[in-house]
């Protein structure tokens, strides 16, 4: 049982004048208080925690954030904002004292700026929704998280979410220009715009991947994107992890950043082969896509150097797209390797360490070790250019005492990660998952500089308790995506 | 004082009662309002901690000169993408200073519009906060979402916040080859949408500037086959009598980056305003008073020389969206250097300020002329 701040009993008796004053604040069906309604925000896309919040809130209006945060604030209420819900993390985990602050009707683009290569946006507004309101001008912004149909542009910030492309076009951070907020005291304050440096102390860079903690996105500008005109890619078999790091180090080393480079191990491999057919080669420990973009000429000449590079490390299997269809079918085994191990086992956790590259073998070896150890499989999938890893982890949470193990097993990769130099999460965010890890890779000195922080924000730490910041009590150790019966909380959506 | 080590300098913040100035090489120290404290000499925190090419990573001392870390990149083919400048001329000093002032400043040059600024690129920190404490945050991997993203806020602080010793930095491959278009006889606006027109285009023009009477220059970089590709593209979408500029791309550019053109006289006033691009050309219109102006950042960023004592509200009253700030006046103590903010975002910044530094110590009022705000 994960253990989240402890329910303010003076608060809970409050619950039916809370309700009123919001209703008096959110007008006609803005405010929910309905068990059987509020059921559907009762977790994000980490599905192992649920918990019905006190009562959701739907504002239409920045006056209307502004006072419900200013009346949470002088009545001492926890809130938790939340966008599509799609968070891997449990960032939008509701309390059951706290409002869930939905920004969902905030939905609307409210200008495009072709001249000046912007975007402004309300944070309900999807990823792929920007894409598609300026794609018939040949634009589109570049973050691409494998949710971007359901998740919105003010998650994102939250989350800083990257995508398979963030190595060449960057993060959330990296396309985000301007922001609006409000402040828990419902101070509306202004970050940056359609000019491209905000002045003062970089407030935008700390809010984007705050986890909600912060403050309350109510705008968002935008960088907007001319589309590559093209994209090829290569698909090659390595036969050992080894051969296909070195092949991915001598990529960088040799000046080229490809739009995307992922890779699979050989568990991963099968597992996908056998759902998708995707023609991938099955006597190979590694497989490696590398994606180039741009124009057709600068594409080609880059597709030769990064085959040549891959012979060079004794690639076995190499095939190159020549039509768009063959690229996309490339990507689909990749696409399709969480459904894919979801189909093999009938639980698995996600998790999302980031190593430096060249540790790979070592990390992979170390995997393998400790799947032996707890007795669960392991399959990986990997952002190969940035180092992201995404080791799923194969369990049956019917057999007693398997979820209990998977836990441990995942607490112990990110542990690995960290020893090599890594990182615990490099896009989906500490949420509640890896909260109580964060001791690994931060001292004291370390977390209390970044809480001091949050209290310059919060001072009352009523923005989204019980997130990224360990608790004082801990409980089971976390750190992974529990997907039970192969099935995230949006089963719609692509997750790689 | 000069510490060596980090223990050092903590020990030594922690037993501070007065503020110090905290420089590298300081060549900087003329930028913002003068701080009244102890000198506090970072310059010998200038290892190499780790540099990994093939990681795309750069862990490097504060006190490092950006000179020798442009020069160890170069030997790799790699560079740091947002193009810092060197304002050794601009400010009249000996060198481009130290790698903890490029980020203190967070500078940026002509690159910026296309790669992102220098807080783009920082990954991660080591500092001691006005507390005495070290600590550190981000890590030597190139995506990272674990806890809070204080190594940007470290970027364009100007040191106000935390004595860094050693910053993080992402490095990228140098392309291998690059041109500028130069098209001559346009006019602020007709330039401005030109530089849009380019920078809507799929050529991938990495910097966009324009110098009255003189011309407007568009930078393709990259490998020479694509740059003939895409060059030719956007001749035939500008369909203006273009040159093309091979050998003196490189130095046009640097120039550029340096502010070169108002170094002569340092007596002017150097303004920095920073604004959606296709502003640029109104707030030149909107400015009546004596000056020399370009843009870069194909309008975005407007470098101004306008004569000393120049109001700062004058030119501030020329644009309604945006920021401006003074780089560079011998009698800046009248002017409002830093762009004034909203009361909301004032009194956060001066929290987050103390949130670092309780007792401010660091540069106080280096950022903010009224002292009392501390920061």
């Amino acid at each position: 049982m994960l253990m989240m701040p402890k329910p303010d009993e003076a608060v809970l008796a409050r619950r039916a004048e809370i309700v009123a004053a919001l209703k008096s604040i959110v007008p006609g069906e803005g405010v929910i208080d309905a068990s059987r309604q509020m059921s559907v925000y009762e977790s994000d896309g980490l599905t192992a925690y649920k918990q019905m919040p006190m009562v959701v809130v739907l504002p239409e209006t920045v006056a209307q954030v502004s006072a419900v945060l200013r009346y949470a604030h002088d009545n001492n209420i926890k809130i938790v904002p939340r966008g599509a819900g799609t968070s891997l993390s449990g960032g939008a985990l509701p309390l059951e004292d706290g409002i869930l602050l939905g920004m969902s009707k905030f939905n609307r683009i409210v200008e495009i700026d072709y001249e000046n290569r912007c975007a402004i946006v309300q944070p309900g507004v999807t990823n792929l929704g920007i894409t598609k309101a300026v794609e018939h001008k040949g634009f589109y912004y570049a973050p691409d998280p494998s949710s971007q149909i359901a998740c919105t542009i003010g998650g994102n910030v939250a989350e800083n979410s990257g995508g398979v492309h963030c190595l060449k076009y960057g993060l959330t951070a990296n396309n985000v220009l301007g922001i609006e907020m409000v402040l828990i005291t419902g101070e509306v304050v202004r970050l940056g715009g359609k000019h491209l440096d905000s002045e003062g102390y970089d407030l935008l860079g700390l809010m984007t991947g705050s986890e909600g903690l912060l403050g309350v996105v109510t705008e968002v500008t935008v960088r907007i994107l001319q589309k590559p005109e093209t994209a090829r890619a290569v698909l090659v078999g390595f036969p050992s992890n080894e051969t296909a790091g070195q092949c991915v180090a001598d990529i960088i080393s040799a000046g080229i950043i490809p739009g995307g480079m992922e890779m699979m191990d050989r568990p991963a491999i099968h597992a996908v082969e056998e759902f998708v057919h995707a023609d991938y080669p099955l006597d190979v420990e590694a497989l490696l896509i590398v994606e180039l973009d741009g124009p057709q000429v600068e594409v080609d000449h880059l597709i030769t150097r990064v085959s040549d590079i891959a012979l060079k490390n004794k690639s076995v299997n190499l095939r190159v797209s020549n039509s768009e269809a063959e690229r996309v079918l490339f990507w689909a085994g990749r696409k399709a390797a969480f459904p894919a191990v979801g189909r093999i086992s009938p639980d698995y956790m996600c998790m999302d360490g980031t190593i430096p590259r060249k540790r790979l073998p070592e990390v992979l070896s170390g995997m393998a070790e400790l799947s032996k150890k707890y007795g669960l499989g392991v399959a990986n999938v990997f952002h190969a250019g940035d180092g992201n890893l995404h080791p799923l982890i194969l369990f049956d949470a019917n057999k007693e005492g398997e979820l209990d193990r998977a836990e441990r097993f995942g607490a112990d990769i990110l542990r690995l990660c960290v020893k090599v130099g890594g990182v615990l999460t490099g896009e989906h965010g500490v949420g509640v998952e890896k909260r109580d890890l964060m001791p690994e890779m931060f001292t004291k000195v370390d977390l209390d500089q970044q809480l001091r922080l949050k209290c310059a924000f919060d001072d009352q730490g009523l923005l989204n308790p019980g997130k990224v910041f360990p608790q004082l009590h801990r409980c089971a150790e976390m750190g992974r995506v529990h997907v039970s019966g192969g099935k995230f909380a949006h089963p719609d959506l692509p997750r790689f | 004082m000069n510490p060596h080590f980090e223990t050092e300098l903590a020990e030594r913040i922690r037993g501070a009662t007065s503020p110090f100035e905290i420089i590298g090489a300081g060549t900087k120290r003329s930028i913002g309002y003068s701080v009244d404290g102890a000198i506090l000499d970072l310059s010998s925190f200038n290892q190499i901690l780790a540099y990994e090419p093939e990681e795309l990573i750069l862990d490097v001392g504060a006190g490092a000169k950006l000179s020798d870390i442009e020069n160890l990149l170069s030997k790799n083919n790699q560079y740091l993408a947002f193009e810092p400048p060197d304002y050794s001329k601009l400010l009249g000093t000996k060198h481009a200073g130290t790698i903890g002032g490029m980020v203190a400043c967070n500078l940026s040059g002509p690159r910026r519009l296309k790669a992102g600024a220098m807080r783009d690129h920082i990954l991660g920190v080591t500092a001691v906060s006005g507390r005495g404490e070290i600590f550190k945050a981000g890590a030597r991997v190139v995506k990272n979402v674990t806890g809070y993203d204080v190594p940007k806020l470290m970027a364009g602080s100007y040191g106000t916040l935390a004595a860094f010793t050693s910053v993080i930095i992402k490095t990228l491959p140098k392309p291998e080859a690059e041109e500028t278009l130069l098209i001559t006889g346009l006019s602020d606006s007709e330039a401005v949408q030109t530089m849009s027109k380019a920078m809507q285009s799929s050529a991938e023009v990495s910097a966009a500037a324009h110098i009255p009477n003189q011309g407007t220059y568009l930078r393709l970089e990259g490998i020479q086959p694509s740059i003939d590709y895409r060059r030719d593209n956007l001749m035939k979408l500008l369909n203006a009598k273009i040159e093309i500029l091979k050998s003196e791309s490189n130095q046009i550019w640097k120039d550029i980056r340096d502010v070169s053109m108002f170094a002569e006289n340092q007596t002017y006033d150097i303004w920095r305003i920073s604004v959606a691009p296709s502003e640029a050309p109104l707030v030149i219109a909107n400015l009546n008073v004596q000056k020399r102006y370009f843009f870069d950042w194909a309008g975005g960023l407007i470098w101004l020389e306008v004569p000393q004592g120049t109001d700062g509200a004058l030119i501030r009253s020329a644009f309604t969206s945006g920021h401006a700030t003074l780089i560079r006046s011998t009698i800046k103590s009248a002017q409002e250097i830093f762009h004034r903010q909203a009361t909301a975002h004032a009194a956060l910044s001066a929290r987050v300020k103390n949130s670092f530094d309780p007792k401010n110590i660091f540069n106080p009022g280096r950022m903010l002329k009224d002292n009392s705000c501390k920061f």
